[in-house]
């Protein structure tokens, strides 16, 4: 792991890179990296997330400012613009149930090559997948994601890039942790090696290769 | 009374102590508000909470402790937090007792359509297609009509959520289990159409 100032962990991300960004309406989406993302213009994004908040709020922030080509989201109700955009043909939306959206994300961290899950059959979630029966269940077969980055917010972080969460801003953190090539983390605290138990580590230090310095 | 509070009035006649209960965005929401004295059970959020609680006292929200649709919320005795993935196979592996969710459609065969009218709203199917594959039990708490037509049709013009049937459809004229007889199709129509405010189909 390797401590990088917020300018500079930004600037590591590409126009066009695919991103998994953590977050539930903005709780748990690291707010700083977004802004840099904004300030410093990126173009052509991919987001894979839950959401994209609202207008003005984490992720809505790259909705608002036009930086994102493709949005792979469960909810976007409380965004007003990415739907008005989407509409308009301006932005890719992809549609997943939450459950599959997480599953795959985990598959995609976990080496395994998708998931077969019961959630979309008979519905327009199911166009274009395969089904595959399974001890005369019928399943969808839900192929894995990953991404070039995850932007990962912790609670805290220690000096090493051992990770934990706080409350429900836990929610797809530790997962998207696993499923990108580089994982750039940002705590809310940044704290010496030890004062998290190794019990209360939720994403070991190993899967960190940048974690954002404090300004 | 609302429309709004007799159908989450009569849906919480359904809980049971010790049960884990996802409550869905709109009416759904209400139910907590109805839960009988004494009733101890879980209530999911499905951003990552078991044991959610009331909205905090003014002042004393934590921006970290938010229900699924990013409001402010409690977390009580004996609460758990976990990531999403926890969070669904809750859902999906047959952990969660009951969930409740608003409806745009409900049909004779009791497939739900709840997620979007295609061109018009499209705010994304979120949780919802999980929670009806995966829940024990689906109850549906939407009002009878919209714009003076009934909401339970015989067969959902709207995408539908998954094709498992629910398992209960309560609206403020009706309570209907899913799987509808022709007979009691035809009266919820036809109660819908009447100038009687409330006809139970089934108690």
């Amino acid at each position: 792991m390797q401590p990088l100032p917020l300018d500079k962990s930004v600037a590591l991300i590409p126009d066009g890179a695919s991103l998994m960004i953590g977050g539930f309406m903005a709780v748990g989406t690291p707010l700083r990296v977004i802004d840099e993302l904004v300030r410093q213009k990126k173009s052509n994004l991919i987001v894979i997330a839950n959401d994209t908040a609202m207008p003005g709020r984490g992720i809505g922030k790259l909705v608002d400012a036009k930086l994102l080509r493709k949005a792979i989201v469960s909810h976007i109700g409380l965004n007003p613009e990415t739907q008005r955009q989407m509409l308009a043909g301006e932005l890719e939306v992809e549609l997943v149930p939450q459950g599959t959206l997480i599953e795959r994300i985990r598959a995609g961290g976990f080496g395994l090559g998708g998931v077969l899950t019961q959630t979309g059959i008979g519905t327009s979630v199911e166009n274009g997948k395969q089904r595959i029966e399974v001890a005369g269940r019928q399943y969808l077969l839900e192929v894995a994601l990953r991404a070039d980055f995850a932007l990962v917010q912790a609670f805290l972080a220690d000096y090493m890039g051992n990770l934990s969460y706080a409350l429900t801003a836990r929610n797809f953190n530790p997962v998207i942790a696993m499923a990108a090539d580089t994982v750039i983390a940002s705590a809310d605290h940044i704290v010496p090696v030890g004062v998290l138990a190794p019990d209360h580590v939720m994403t070991p230090a190993p899967v960190v290769d940048y974690l954002v310095a404090h300004s | 009374m609302e429309p709004q509070a007799i159908i989450a009035r009569r849906i919480a006649r359904e809980l049971a102590p010790g049960m884990l209960v996802n409550l869905g965005i709109g009416i759904p929401t209400l139910v907590a508000n109805y839960l009988p004295p004494g009733i101890n059970l879980f209530f999911q959020s499905e951003n990552g909470l078991v044991g959610t609680g009331a909205p905090p006292e003014e002042g004393m929200a934590h921006p970290m402790l938010t229900d699924a649709a990013g409001h402010p919320v409690t977390a009580l005795p004996g609460a758990s937090t976990f990531d999403s993935a926890m969070s669904f196979g809750l859902i999906r592996g047959g952990h969660l007792d009951l969930t409740v969710l608003g409806g745009l459609q409900v049909d004779q065969s009791g497939r739900l359509a709840n997620w979007m009218i295609p061109k018009k709203m499209v705010p994304g199917m979120g949780g919802a297609m999980d929670l009806v594959c995966g829940a024990k039990r689906v109850i549906v708490a939407m009002q009878h009509t919209a714009k003076g037509k009934p909401k339970i049709v015989k067969q959902c013009s709207l995408p539908v959520t998954a094709v498992r049937p629910v398992d209960l459809v309560v609206t403020e004229m009706a309570v209907a289990p899913a799987n509808l007889s022709r007979s009691a199709f035809d009266r919820s129509v036809i109660c819908a159409k009447s100038v009687t405010p409330r006809w139970w189909i089934h108690l």
